[in-house]
């Protein structure tokens, strides 16, 4: 969602002002305000229910700081979103700093993601778009006005290159900085409008393909700080040995072998596990090893067992007698079907996936009375503030959270039990920081993974092969129901980011979207693209069903379902170009799949050849045209298309864990596999944006396309045979040869 | 007291002897550019040159290097100019960047004994080292970059 720019601002001091939109207040200061995180001395200027910090401060020097709401994971947030400010501010790019946002939701809340400061959804670009390049224009006319005073000039006479105001009749001009130091506030303040913004025509920064990723320089060196790195004066290590089964706790612990390990200085037993406190991390790890404890039994969760589950859903799924939530509904798709020439039904299915992201879960924690203090790689900085208060029975304004860079996310650092770990630990040694880091067979067995799900699609098609009807019934446990039980519940039982992309733009006259909740105790979570990642692909596979029914080509049925949004087939068009869709290779097939989910336009093909005595799958190249609306640094978009096309293939053809009794099966890179350079396609992207568009998100729009272009591929390669459950492993490419 | 030579520098390490060089570095040298990723060298984010040839400093103890010449990240070159730092910068490469450090000391080994890798060889040599952002793609373009530029 977009904000409705409503901007206003208002004086907050002598030399800072306020500028509110969309329900979100940016301060910005001029002159030297060391302090960005607390501001103390705007807060007590303010009026009303603001605390504004500042967000934005031009100093003396002509240095502008502007913080990123946002936290990187490697998405390039913290240089996009100051850059917008930057090209409206019509600053110099080149002296601009940024800051990583303190944890404050009411300050910093994204105001397009339920004005909570996380970071995830493919939300930043889209939900803070609109308020910073409204402040920076702002800034740029209080600039003027500033400049106008100093000049005695009117300001209808000034204009702005980067970081200076003009007067070019007289040839004088002031820089930025020399406006700061000296102007006082105009008073009354310009009001910028939507009108102050820049036409694309005139952007400096948006769109070129100069600028460089301000984080980037620090992780070819080594001194990129991610919260593994942490290093505190007097700190302690911390590992947690958890219950082999998710929500066993521990009811005997033998630590005497443990607490004999030098350097041991506390053993901690927690409600899920049994923490250990000591001076280094080798002595923790070893510790650990050492630990004895017996586990309770009583986990529902022992009866978790992925494979027969998924069996479970499958069948829940093709029973039309089971009713779903309502997710989406258009017209009365049963009916149409019942009344179509030709029904096609099947079932997609994907296994549980984990994160394992490349830095395993870690934090460190301080706890001086009822003051915490967390250092951590995370993507939801305030609730986090919330879950650390609870560890130690203080409130949330009490817990001050320092956000790290993330060593990957994708979902999985928006969760607390890394943190949990290290407050709880710290709670423990009160007085000094204690930095947790877990084993990455504790960070894979204890993954909160991609829900296991089964779909069931039903299409009707008329005697010309139109499509009359589309339902979709989509089976898997709730995320929500765990993280968000208030939007669960508002939602009436309904998971919008479990069916999240099974609502597209094809036009069909009646679709209908149901979701049949399987509540199996095990813990799930958010996942790149999370829904997006399983729906597009039994989507985009039916799609290719249904063209091989009617005997047409796949690209020109995409362009048929999507004749009136250009934007959309630009996408398809081009990328069929691109890969010469056309042409035929010996030994390989081509596939093709769409997504406009995330507000972006994607389309891709697949180039794959088969094994068909092993039933491996090689993916040879993936061509991948994007329409993110306007394309902020389009170097960068392609980047996160090949991350998302290189995990799409992974994800589609090797990532699965398989959970027996409650027990998860894999637990390091070597029984957990993930994609190998060796294994990864060559990638070509064209980013084709449509300037005048909304912002659109890009960080997981890469993904949904590649699993059923691949998928698709290998039915054109074989001559129909429909792979229907990620992951694509070669037995179960065997099995569906075979029959 | 285990003695041995990092980034040039003669160092003392008072632990165990049997304790992973990777903690030794990161913990007791305040070295944090070397990654822990796996612990069982799976995934390459710690790798870092003893007497010049790649090692996974996970599976490589504190005894090993006794007396021996370890370089990490931090101690490639001193104002990070080398020839991969440099292509890593000019590709746009990271994107976490939490295995780059391991990445680039894989690579900066396969450089060093064949300057002009073909792709087969580049791909080869960097297979043992996971990226999961996906960077692959960059990361071979870089070090094609490097070997062209040097």
């Amino acid at each position: 969602m977009t904000p409705i720019l409503q901007p206003q601002s208002r004086v907050l001091s002598r030399r800072s002002f306020l500028v509110t939109t969309g329900g979100l207040g940016i301060a910005v200061a001029f002159g030297s305000v060391p302090d960005l995180a607390s501001g103390a001395a705007m807060a007590s200027a303010a009026e009303g229910d603001f605390r504004p910090n500042a967000w934005i401060t031009i100093g003396a020097d002509g240095t502008v700081s502007i913080i990123s709401p946002a936290v990187e994971m490697g998405q390039g947030i913290t240089t996009t979103l100051p850059l917008l400010v930057a090209e409206e501010l019509d600053a110099d790019w080149s002296r601009v700093r940024v800051v990583q946002a303190p944890s404050d939701a009411e300050t910093y809340g994204n105001p397009g993601f339920y004005g909570i400061q996380l970071t995830g959804g493919s939300e930043s670009t889209r939900g803070y778009n609109a308020v910073l390049r409204m402040t920076g224009a702002q800034t740029r006319l209080i600039l003027l006005a500033g400049a106008a005073g100093m000049l005695n000039v009117p300001v209808s006479e000034l204009e702005t290159e980067p970081h200076r105001v003009l007067h070019p009749s007289s040839g004088r001009s002031l820089d930025y900085g020399e406006i700061a130091a000296r102007a006082l506030l105009p008073d009354p303040l310009p009001q910028a409008t939507e009108a102050d913004l820049k036409q694309s025509d005139r952007w400096r920064y948006i769109g070129t393909r100069t600028i460089q990723r301000i984080d980037v320089p620090s992780k070819v060196n080594g001194t990129a700080v991610f919260g593994i790195d942490v290093q505190l004066p007097d700190m302690l290590h911390g590992a947690v040995l958890r219950a082999p089964i998710q929500d066993e706790r521990p009811e005997t612990i033998d630590d005497a072998e443990a607490r004999d390990v030098p350097g041991i200085t506390h053993i901690v037993p927690l409600s899920y596990g049994v923490g250990i406190v000591g001076e280094t991390v080798e002595a923790t790890r070893r510790a650990k090893d050492l630990l004895n404890v017996t586990w309770s039994t009583t986990s529902r969760v022992r009866n978790y067992s992925s494979q027969r589950l998924l069996d479970e859903y499958r069948a829940v799924g093709r029973d039309f007698g089971q009713q779903g939530v309502p997710a989406h509904t258009n017209g009365d798709a049963e009916a149409a079907i019942a009344a179509a020439t030709t029904v096609i039904e099947a079932d997609y299915m994907s296994d549980h996936v984990a994160h394992a992201t490349m830095e395993p879960m870690n934090a460190t924690a301080l706890v001086t009375g009822d003051r915490v203090e967390i250092w951590a790689p995370t993507q939801g900085p305030t609730g986090t503030q919330g879950f650390a208060a609870e560890v130690v029975g203080t409130t949330p304004d009490k817990v001050k959270v320092n956000t790290t860079l993330l060593g990957g996310g994708f979902g999985r650092k928006a969760e607390a039990d890394f943190i949990i770990d290290a407050v709880s630990l710290a709670k423990a040694v009160e007085g000094r920081p204690v930095k947790v880091i877990w084993s990455r067979e504790d960070d894979v067995r204890h993954d909160k993974f991609r829900p296991l799900e089964a779909q069931h699609v039903k299409v009707g098609l008329d005697a010309e092969g139109n499509i009359v009807g589309w339902r979709h019934r989509i089976v898997a446990d709730s995320i929500f129901a765990r993280t968000l039980p208030p939007v669960f519940e508002e939602a009436g039982g309904h998971d919008d980011v479990v069916t999240e992309g099974a609502k597209f733009n094809y036009t069909v006259p009646a679709h209908q979207i149901e979701y049949l909740r399987q509540d199996n105790g095990l813990a799930i979570g958010f996942w790149f693209a999370v829904g997006v990642g399983y729906t597009r692909f039994a989507i985009e596979c039916v799609v290719d069903e249904i063209a091989a029914a009617r005997g047409i080509d796949p690209v020109a049925l995409r362009l048929e379902l999507l004749k009136d949004q250009p934007r959309a087939r630009k996408v398809i068009e081009t990328v069929a170009r691109m890969a010469e869709w056309d042409r035929a290779r010996d030994g390989r097939g081509l596939g093709v799949a769409y997504s406009d989910a995330f507000g972006s336009h994607c389309a891709q093909v697949a180039e794959v050849s088969l094994n068909r005595d092993t039933g491996a799958i090689r993916v040879h190249k993936v061509w991948c045209a994007i329409d993110p609306g306007v394309a902020i640094q389009p170097l960068h978009i392609e980047a996160m298309m090949m991350t998302g096309i290189t995990n799409g293939t992974g994800h589609a053809l090797f990532e699965q864990i398989n959970v027996i009794d409650g027990e998860v099966q894999e637990s390091n890179f070597d029984t957990y596999r993930v994609i190998r350079m060796s294994e990864a396609p060559e990638i070509e992207v064209a980013v084709v944006p449509t300037p005048g568009s909304p912002f659109g998100g890009i960080g997981q729009a890469g993904l949904p396309p590649t699993g059923p272009a691949i998928a698709n591929a290998v039915a054109r390669l074989t001559g129909g045979v429909r792979l229907r459950h990620y992951p694509f492993t070669p037995e179960r490419v065997k099995a569906a040869l075979d029959t | 007291m285990t003695a041995f030579t990092i980034n040039g520098q003669a160092v003392n390490v008072a632990t165990e002897p049997d304790t992973p060089l990777l903690w030794v570095i990161r913990e007791h040298l305040k070295l944090t550019g070397t990654k822990f990723g796996c612990g069982i060298a799976q995934c390459g984010a710690c790798t870092v040159h003893v007497d010049g040839e790649p090692m996974r400093s996970c599976q490589t103890f504190l005894e090993d290097v006794a007396g021996r010449k370890v370089t990490t990240i931090e101690g490639l070159s001193p104002d990070s100019s080398h020839p991969l730092q440099r292509a890593w910068i000019a590709e746009q490469v990271p994107q976490c960047g939490y295995c780059q450090s391991g990445q680039i000391m894989q690579a900066a080994a396969l450089l060093a004994a064949t300057p002009n890798p073909t792709r087969e060889q580049i791909v080869d040599h960097m297979d043992g080292n996971i990226c999961r952002c996906g960077t692959y793609v960059r990361i071979i373009s870089a070090i094609q970059r490097a070997a062209r530029e040097g």
